[in-house]
């Protein structure tokens, strides 16, 4: 008798593994759609690039435009712009990074921000990096850049962090020239 | 059942024998609204019916509201503005569904500093509190939710401002974040299971208020000497009780129906009082408003997350102690959530054995101080960030945390309480004379 019920023992604990098993993976597998059907869409995934025109863009002036849901900050700089940015040394910025998706892993020189190598052309995402408001523009705040109003973060005229409550400098999405005169977001 | 011996519901006719055998579903109504309840109770005890009212007021008012919105980007401002000018009586049904969340926090919020003041928290009535936490933090996710749906200025850029709370936590809050919004930013998606999840909740509420109810119905209420109701006899408790019905239901519609006076005087006469001008302004993802704001009811809770920016000393050790992983944004955030964190957490910071303020002459002070405290924050988080502003939000927050983290768990070993009554009949004809 003790022999066959060592047996069932060990065949039952095995069944109740095996049930409670299939049952945990079952659950798993009936919540994963539940929670993936939140995740972004087909439609919203779809990469899109876009083309923006900066012909018309006039030296020490800004454009907005709407990319993937959020606006992009398109600056002809002007020789202010270009100074107070260049001669900031960089030990004075809150971010040493240049969040710029073109330049990986660069320091936030100035020159590691902007899309040409004078620094006339800044693009970069107009959401703060804070909680994600837009910022103001038009040599706003403290360091003639930009500056959020949400929370008072102010940014300086590369777009960098240098006041407030925001983490990073404002970032730099993929971007660059498609002709002399547009420029090709993503 | 209920640790108070009373009558229970006896049934007498050949159906109500059947029915009882059955399905004791009248028993069930009988001994809820025959509780005993201490005869002693003053009006800080009448919010709850207010509460159950509101609650069933948003309930019905949302439904018929939901006929005739679209939850779409480009339609949910304008069928807004459909319920306001075309649909019959929709003025008045959205007027009383929005100045209906500002009753339901006004009510909740004298409803949870009474039970501050009054140790409500503590033993043997925990869960009743914890339970009320958490329909409290269920309001805050419906009422957030529900703001986002006109698709104003506001709506948009509210969501885009708390959504990015979650975005603030270190490694894995971006895709929390993206999979909250349904993409990278606040968009139809969004708007979406906004609506799906702000019709989901208040039932979600409905269920937990049963359970809260449940949970004073089976400790016996509170009331304001803190002491607790004999429980020796029939004979001894019905000195210290009375029944809910009819006594306190009366009494609780009394109030009720003065507070719906003012109420009605609001939604009647001065209707967006409350609101912010800006959401009458449809969403634009490329213009944030010039400044921010949260509705009242988040205002002193907004304050302590604007409150603590990367110049705080605490935010500096934290982002040292962390490695720099938690930074200003994400110290905000658990500020926030912490703030609510540590109130839920008062049952076993206060140390004291008297359980009412009453008979605690310290607290008393403390307290005042700690309500003075909660106004002065909600006026900071509608102050702009520049200024004294933030550092009187960041000496409100500090008074907040040091209330419930330091003041209460020491009182308890320095206070000396008063001596209270020994009973509820006693306080009773202290009061209202021995008739």
């Amino acid at each position: 008798m003790s022999h066959t019920d060592d047996h069932s023992g060990s065949r039952r604990d095995f069944l109740y593994y095996a049930t409670a098993g299939t049952g945990i993976v079952a659950t798993g597998a009936a919540v994963w759609p539940l929670v993936n059907q939140m995740n972004a869409s087909a439609d919203v995934r779809a990469l899109s690039s876009i083309l923006v025109d900066v012909a018309d863009v006039e030296t020490g002036t800004q454009i907005t435009v709407k990319w993937r849901g959020k606006p992009v900050f398109i600056r002809r700089r002007d020789e202010t712009d270009i100074k107070l940015a260049r001669e900031t040394p960089l030990e004075d910025l809150r971010d040493q990074e240049s969040r710029n998706k073109n330049k990986p892993d660069t320091d936030a020189s100035d020159q590691n921000r902007t899309l040409d190598e004078n620094g006339e052309w800044l693009v970069m995402m107009g959401v703060c990096t804070h909680l994600g408001c837009v910022p103001l523009g038009g040599a706003s705040g403290d360091f003639h850049g930009w500056f959020c109003p949400c929370h008072g973060s102010h940014y300086d005229s590369a777009g960098r962090i240098r006041k407030g409550p925001a983490p990073r400098n404002l970032d730099v999405p993929i971007s660059a020239w498609h002709d002399d005169t547009t420029i090709k977001l993503g | 059942m209920s640790g108070i011996p009373h009558d229970h519901y006896e049934p007498k006719t050949g159906f109500e024998k059947w029915l009882h055998s059955r399905l004791p579903i009248v028993g069930l109504v009988y001994d809820t609204i025959m509780i005993p309840t201490p005869k002693n109770l003053n009006w800080m005890w009448i919010w709850g019916i207010v509460l159950a009212f509101c609650l069933v007021l948003q309930i019905v008012t949302g439904i018929v509201l939901a006929m005739h919105y679209t939850p779409h980007v480009d339609l949910a401002f304008a069928s807004v503005e459909h319920i306001m000018r075309d649909v019959n009586g929709g003025h008045m049904l959205r007027y009383l569904h929005a100045n209906g969340a500002s009753l339901f926090f006004i009510a909740v919020y004298i409803h949870i500093f009474r039970g501050l003041y009054y140790g409500s928290y503590k033993a043997p009535r925990e869960v009743t509190w914890i339970i009320g936490m958490l329909i409290y933090l269920a309001m805050m996710a419906t009422a957030f939710m529900g703001y986002v749906l006109p698709w104003g200025q506001m709506s948009f850029w509210g969501a885009t401002v708390i959504t990015g709370l979650f975005g603030a936590i270190p490694f894995i809050g971006e895709s929390i974040q993206h999979w909250l919004l349904g993409g990278p930013a606040v968009d139809n998606a969004t708007l979406n299971r906004f609506f799906s999840l702000h019709y989901l909740l208040p039932f979600v509420i409905a269920a937990l208020v049963a359970i809260h109810i449940w949970a004073f119905h089976t400790t016996g209420n509170g009331n304001p000497t803190g002491v607790e109701v004999r429980r020796g006899s029939k004979e001894e408790a019905e000195k210290d009780t009375l029944p809910f019905w009819p006594y306190f239901v009366i009494k609780d519609l009394f109030a009720l129906a003065v507070v719906l006076l003012v109420f009605f005087a609001i939604v009647g006469f001065m209707p967006n009082y409350l609101g912010e001008p800006d959401n009458y302004i449809e969403a634009n993802p490329l213009a944030t408003p010039a400044h921010i704001v949260p509705e009242w009811y988040f205002l002193p809770f907004y304050a302590i997350l604007r409150a603590f920016t990367a110049d705080v000393w605490v935010v500096q050790l934290a982002n040292w102690v962390s490695f720099g992983i938690i930074d200003a944004k994400f110290f905000g955030v658990i500020a926030m959530f912490g703030a609510i964190a540590v109130m839920a957490l008062v049952p076993w910071l206060d140390t004291s054995s008297m359980r009412s303020g009453r008979f605690r002459p310290m607290f008393k002070w403390w307290f005042a101080l700690l309500v003075i405290d909660f106004l002065v924050l909600m006026w900071g988080g509608s102050r702009p960030t520049t200024g004294i502003y933030p550092i009187i939000s960041l000496i409100g927050a500090a008074y907040w945390f040091g209330y419930f983290l330091v003041i209460l768990p020491l009182l308890g070993v320095f206070e000396k309480p008063d001596t209270p009554p020994a009973t509820i009949e006693d306080d009773f004809n202290a009061h209202y004379g021995h008739h």
